[in-house]
């Protein structure tokens, strides 16, 4: 066989090539590969002590109990409620920027307001949830003062320990965290356009809100529709970094998504099993979401992800 | 865009947009202001709150109870091993995958980049990933925990394979003849001529092992606390601050000192790098979105 013959050869020849290649294939196969593997787990009533392999099959079981149990519904209406207020608010939020940033007639000043609003990205949820404690202490924040002068709460209120408050505080922080980082891809887009667009424009008569309305929004189309079929397949997410860490005692029915629930049923109560099959039900309602968010968006706009 | 005379409308809504930025930018940097100011406070003055725009009355009483604290020290220190040896190894593993898929002659190219791609869109989630972290590698309770299975990430793999790819050829070639393995040539040759893309990885790891707690809640004990996990226990209890300060042997009062000497402390790296975090996030997230 002077193929196979050959393709040893070949691989020799590549061996340190091969050596700096495999470890990571390797990797990717350990961390990877074996977690999606143990997905099987929904289908078991999976014990540590008996582990993937001996544990007894339940078949659809979990998914069962799942489709019954009050607190899952729960959590799926709070991640719903969640993720589409973050989208309402938190999608147009960068795009606005992004046009109010291009419209800056200085632009060093732009470039300075660009590096500040960069910098919440770069800070973890633990601090900005500690920024959060202080600015709304009920005694001493900040915030909590200014809204007491504008007569806006009662004083001594502890927002976060309010449920009703708590869906406000994620939308307005999410937004604060990640508003400046987010703009950076439409201004990209923006400064690809062509220019002799706005040039034939001004010779038209056109003043500079036509401008925007009707060059540089039609121009950011497409990023646009990409980051939307992005968003929607992230709904259902709802970011567990900040819910997490926001809950206490008092708001946790109102931070219970999915990927709380999922966290707290497996890895608190050692309820694997029913833990991944909460997981899982949120990857694949993700995936169905883009796939039909991008489906719409072919259809409609000619624009699609995939 | 030239144009000479701007109308009153214009001219108004040139103004309106520079408040709004304005206020864009003070709500932003408010908070970590507020943070300061107040850390810089004694800590009983504080206590009674309005400190809104400057210190009070100055002290530093508060950084010296945190660096008394040998929990958070030491936290510190975990903190700090962590973002080196997690850095330094994460590019270097994840560099030396990327160079191997950017030569086209490789066995395997095709398989191994498809089986790093599949992992962009689909995972096991969490709860496999802690039974094959806790239960089958034992790495639970181990400061490898930290550094192993951050090794790899496939989205820096790809910005640094666009990278390998606009590499000249020409010099990589003649070493070759000239008889250096591909070894020799990654570590001697194409390392130093990337030094743009590897300060950028090195960025995207060194702010998320920063920044990690998730990893140090799961699999951590107490030895391997780190300081943002040590800020998690301080501000979660936050509702029963009493309780926590009694626990680490504070008055209610110190309590809340430690949380904003250690929020000040948590965040200054990020704050004294950000000119270069900036700058080389931005660089990645443009090759990114090109190749994308």
């Amino acid at each position: 066989m002077p193929a196979k013959r050959s393709l040893t050869k070949q691989i020799w020849l590549q061996r340190y090539l091969m050596i700096l290649t495999l470890p990571a294939v390797i990797w990717i196969l350990l961390f990877s590969y074996v977690p999606m593997y143990g997905l099987i787990i929904v289908f078991q009533d999976y014990t540590p002590f008996q582990g993937f392999i001996h544990s007894p099959w339940v078949g659809f079981d979990n998914f069962r109990e799942l489709f019954a149990d009050p607190t899952f519904r729960e959590s799926l209406s709070n991640t719903f409620k969640m993720s589409i207020a973050k989208l309402v608010f938190g999608f147009p939020a960068p795009i606005i920027l992004a046009l109010l940033l291009n419209e800056l007639v200085f632009k060093r000043f732009k470039r300075i307001v660009q590096s500040l609003t960069y910098l919440p990205y770069f800070v973890s949820w633990v601090l900005v949830v500690g920024f959060m404690y202080t600015l709304l202490d009920p005694d001493t924040g900040v915030i909590t003062k200014l809204l007491v002068r504008l007569g806006l709460i009662e004083n001594g209120t502890m927002l976060m320990g309010d449920a009703h408050a708590f869906l406000a505080l994620a939308v307005i922080t999410e937004v604060w965290k990640n508003i400046g980082w987010n703009s950076i891809i439409y201004l990209a887009a923006i400064a690809g356009i062509d220019p002799q667009l706005y040039e034939a424009a001004v010779v038209d008569g056109a003043n500079r809100f036509q401008r925007v309305w009707h060059i540089t929004l039609p121009s950011l189309k497409p990023t646009i529709i990409i980051l939307l079929i992005l968003s929607i397949g992230g709904l259902v997410s709802a970011n567990f970094d900040q819910l997490f860490l926001m809950q206490n005692s008092m708001t946790q029915d109102a931070a219970n998504v999915l990927a709380v629930y999922s966290y707290k049923m497996g890895l608190v109560s050692g309820r694997f099993s029913y833990g991944t099959a909460v997981g899982l039900f949120q990857s694949l309602v993700a995936f169905i979401l883009m796939y039909v968010a991008n489906y719409t968006s072919r259809k409609i706009s000619k624009e699609s992800l995939f | 865009m030239n144009i000479t005379s701007r109308s009153w409308s214009s001219r108004g809504f040139d103004l309106l947009n520079v408040i709004l930025l304005t206020a864009l930018c003070i709500v932003t940097l408010y908070p970590f202001y507020n943070i300061v100011i107040t850390s810089l406070n004694d800590p009983t003055d504080a206590a009674r709150g309005g400190i809104t725009l400057w210190p009070r009355v100055f002290s530093i009483d508060n950084y010296r109870i945190v660096f008394k604290d040998n929990q958070i020290v030491h936290a510190f220190f975990i903190t700090v091993a962590r973002t080196i040896v997690g850095t330094a190894t994460a590019v270097l593993f994840t560099g030396a995958f990327a160079y191997g898929i950017s030569k086209s002659e490789l066995v395997g190219r095709r398989i191994f980049l498809m089986l790093a791609i599949v992992t962009m869109y689909f995972g096991g989630g969490i709860i496999p990933y802690y039974l094959l972290i806790a239960k089958y590698l034992h790495l639970k309770g181990d400061f490898l925990v930290y550094i192993i299975p951050n090794l790899f990430n496939v989205f820096n793999a790809i910005i640094m394979l666009t990278f390998f790819r606009t590499l000249p050829k020409d010099t990589e070639e003649s070493a070759k003849i000239d008889g250096a393995n591909d070894l020799r040539i990654f570590f001697r040759l194409v390392l130093p001529v990337s030094k743009p893309v590897l300060a950028t990885i090195a960025l995207y790891n060194a702010v998320s092992h920063w920044n990690a707690w998730y990893d140090a809640m799961l699999f951590g004990n107490d030895n391997l606390l780190t300081l943002q996990q040590i800020l998690m226990q301080i501000i979660s209890s936050n509702s029963n601050v009493s309780q926590l300060a009694s626990q680490l042997g504070y008055g209610a009062v110190n309590s809340t000192s430690l949380k904003l000497a250690t929020m000040v402390i948590t965040t200054l790296p990020i704050v004294f790098t950000y000119p270069f975090i900036q700058k080389y996030f931005v660089q990645g997230v443009m090759i990114g979105s090109v190749k994308g």
